[in-house]
């Protein structure tokens, strides 16, 4: 390395010096801390205890709530993922077939999606209102069941799925910019030899849309395995307890909040962290396998 | 668009089909705005039912059919829910703007420095580098809560803004990706010209790179006063005296109140999200930019 090589390298280190330092100290050095507390038991106030795997059979023999936290969770990501996603892209191809006012359209699909989360969960609390809110009030209009939604167990989660499906103003957008890049030349080229709409979308539109997709399915799915705030706000308030009615919302990262900030099991909680951990990097790794059958990636030539 | 293409081969057609096809358009273009109108209904109920609710006195929450137009309208729901003593909401938003006047600060001056060198100083080890922060983006933030928490907690950080604050001084992935793109698209040339007048690094990243880059500063600067604002869990964590409180966790708690009014919750959540649909609509290029570019990576 000549001497101005080596002078660019110096600097090169001292500008990314934030982020390295900041990666060792948020990252790496609580994540090596959280291993190693997980082979232990903590409760903050004594020394950690080391108790191998323990806390890991534990987990899987004597916990129901990780059975039911997994199971609401897992529930959840795999119902709200795809709804989020068709939705979305059925509302960026609505916007990109729009000509006029597509801005204003545009911003009523994205608001929801910047309201904040607790905000959102008031909101909705409210629209779900068993006897005065507004969906009850419609569905009574019609002569239909009036569920009690946030307090029925067996609806809880539903009301969240359906909660969660107003904010896909994000992956919409995303939708769009990738609806927005695919060259115009190709639909013409079908419309000239008479395919029809249907086959358009789906030899066209999806192949194209296919990148997009997995980037809009990978990003949801990791959210939606650490959901927590709406479901928090919503079965915490008025004296209800974590994941209320009867743990039919107790997500994941409820349970773990539970343990960890509330029980003080702090060992305990760093082996469901890492837990979490494996099972987003495995189900991240699966779809990222699957990809190669469906994501098309057109502008690769080598 | 597509009627532009029907009109430019029309020799190719009978008239008879011509009609057909066009007929065929008008009906898809009813289709097509008369279920983005239906939708746009659907999608701002739930905003127009939190205005209207905003601004009923207590004996028209509860009525139904809803008065869709209070009257009188209740304006003094905004003061009763602002000055309730036991939970102080201009208190809260003052700390939160604290943590965003911290985070923003912290975020663009340390994202600056850290894409510039990823976007243009060569370096031994800089590929390696790069490719574990593209890796961290897909880090569940979750995994690291708890030994987060227990760092903080040795530094004796709790019920301080710092663990909020203070790793925002140090980078952040997606910022910095989104910079170091942008970076890489300014000409070479304008930094040749100062580094041969002797600039510093330092001196041409401020008077040559940052005055060209407003765009990508003011997407990440909006984007992180979004989620800062938004923010529940961090404060949750850490905060855990009410005069801490931000204005997320003042809402939550105002909400877990047993004899809560739904008026005034309302009027409360109204307010507390005002200034994120406000710069929405001020910068609404830039949110929109911001979003797209996060799915055209790689």
């Amino acid at each position: 390395m000549s001497p101005a090589q080596r002078r660019e390298a110096g600097i090169f280190y001292l500008t990314v010096s934030p982020w390295i330092i900041g990666f060792v100290l948020f990252t790496v050095i609580p994540m090596s801390i959280s291993l190693y507390l997980s082979f232990t038991k903590w409760n903050v106030l004594t020394a950690p205890q080391w108790i191998g795997l323990q806390n890991f059979v534990t987990m899987f023999t004597n916990d129901p709530d990780f059975y039911q936290s997994l199971k609401v969770t897992i529930l959840f990501t795999i119902t709200s993922v795809p709804l989020q996603l068709m939705v979305a892209l059925f509302l960026a191809m609505l916007l990109n077939e729009a000509t006029i006012a597509i801005g204003f359209f545009r911003t009523a699909f994205y608001i929801p999606s910047i309201v904040a989360s607790v905000a959102s969960a008031v909101l909705w609390t409210w629209i779900f209102n068993p006897r005065f809110g507004p969906l009850n009030g419609l569905l009574r209009t019609l002569g239909m069941g009036t569920p009690s939604w946030l307090s029925d167990p067996a609806y809880a989660l539903i009301a969240l799925i359906i909660m969660s499906t107003w904010g896909v103003g994000g992956q919409m957008l995303i939708f769009l910019a990738g609806l927005k890049g695919i060259p115009r030349s190709l639909y013409e080229a079908a419309e000239v030899d008479g395919a029809p709409r249907i086959t358009r979308f789906l030899r066209i539109t999806l192949p194209m849309l296919s990148p997009t997709i997995f980037f809009n399915l990978i990003m949801s799915m990791i959210g939606a395995f650490q959901t927590f705030d709406a479901a928090f706000v919503i079965s915490t308030a008025r004296a209800g307890q974590i994941g209320s009615p009867q743990k039919s919302t107790l997500f994941y990262l409820l349970h773990l909040y539970q343990e960890g900030f509330q029980f003080l099991n702090m060992g305990y909680a760093s082996a469901l962290a890492w837990m979490l951990f494996i099972l987003i990097l495995g189900v991240t790794y699966l779809i990222n396998r699957s990809s190669k059958n469906w994501v098309f990636y057109s502008g690769e030539s080598d | 668009m597509a009627t532009e293409v029907a009109s430019a081969q029309p020799a190719q057609k009978t008239t008879f089909n011509l009609r057909n096809y066009q007929l065929g358009e008008y009906a898809r273009k009813i289709l097509v705005y008369g279920l983005l109108f239906l939708l746009t209904a659907v999608f701002l109920f739930p905003l127009f039912w939190m205005l209207t609710s905003a601004l009923k006195p207590d004996n028209q929450i509860f009525l139904w059919p809803p008065k869709w137009i209070p009257s009188p309208i209740a304006w003094s729901n905004f003061a009763d829910a602002f000055g309730n003593p036991q939970l102080p909401f201009p208190r809260f938003i003052v700390n939160t703007l604290i943590i965003e006047a911290g985070v923003l600060s912290g975020r663009l001056i340390s994202c600056t420095l850290v894409a510039y060198g990823f976007a243009r100083l060569r370096a031994p080890g800089k590929n390696i580098l790069f490719a574990i922060l593209l890796a961290t983006l897909m880090l569940p933030q979750a995994a690291i809560m708890i030994p987060e928490y227990i760092l903080f907690n040795q530094f004796g950080w709790i019920n301080t803004f710092l663990p909020l604050i203070v790793p925002a001084w140090f980078g952040n992935a997606y910022a910095i990706f989104l910079m170091r793109q942008f970076f890489m698209t300014i000409p070479r040339e304008l930094e040749e010209a100062a580094l041969i007048d002797g600039a510093s690094t330092l001196r041409i990243l401020t008077s040559v790179i940052v005055p060209l880059s407003v765009p990508v500063l003011s997407v990440i600067a909006i984007l992180t006063f979004k989620d800062t604002w938004n923010d529940f869990l961090g404060p949750l964590l850490y905060l855990s005296q009410p005069s801490m409180y931000t204005v997320s966790v003042g809402l939550a708690y105002f909400n877990g109140q047993y004899d809560v009014k739904l008026n005034l919750l309302m009027a409360a959540s109204l307010v507390l999200m005002m200034p994120i649909v406000i710069l929405f609509i001020f910068a609404q290029r830039a949110f929109v930019e911001g979003i797209s570019l996060t799915g055209l990576k790689g």
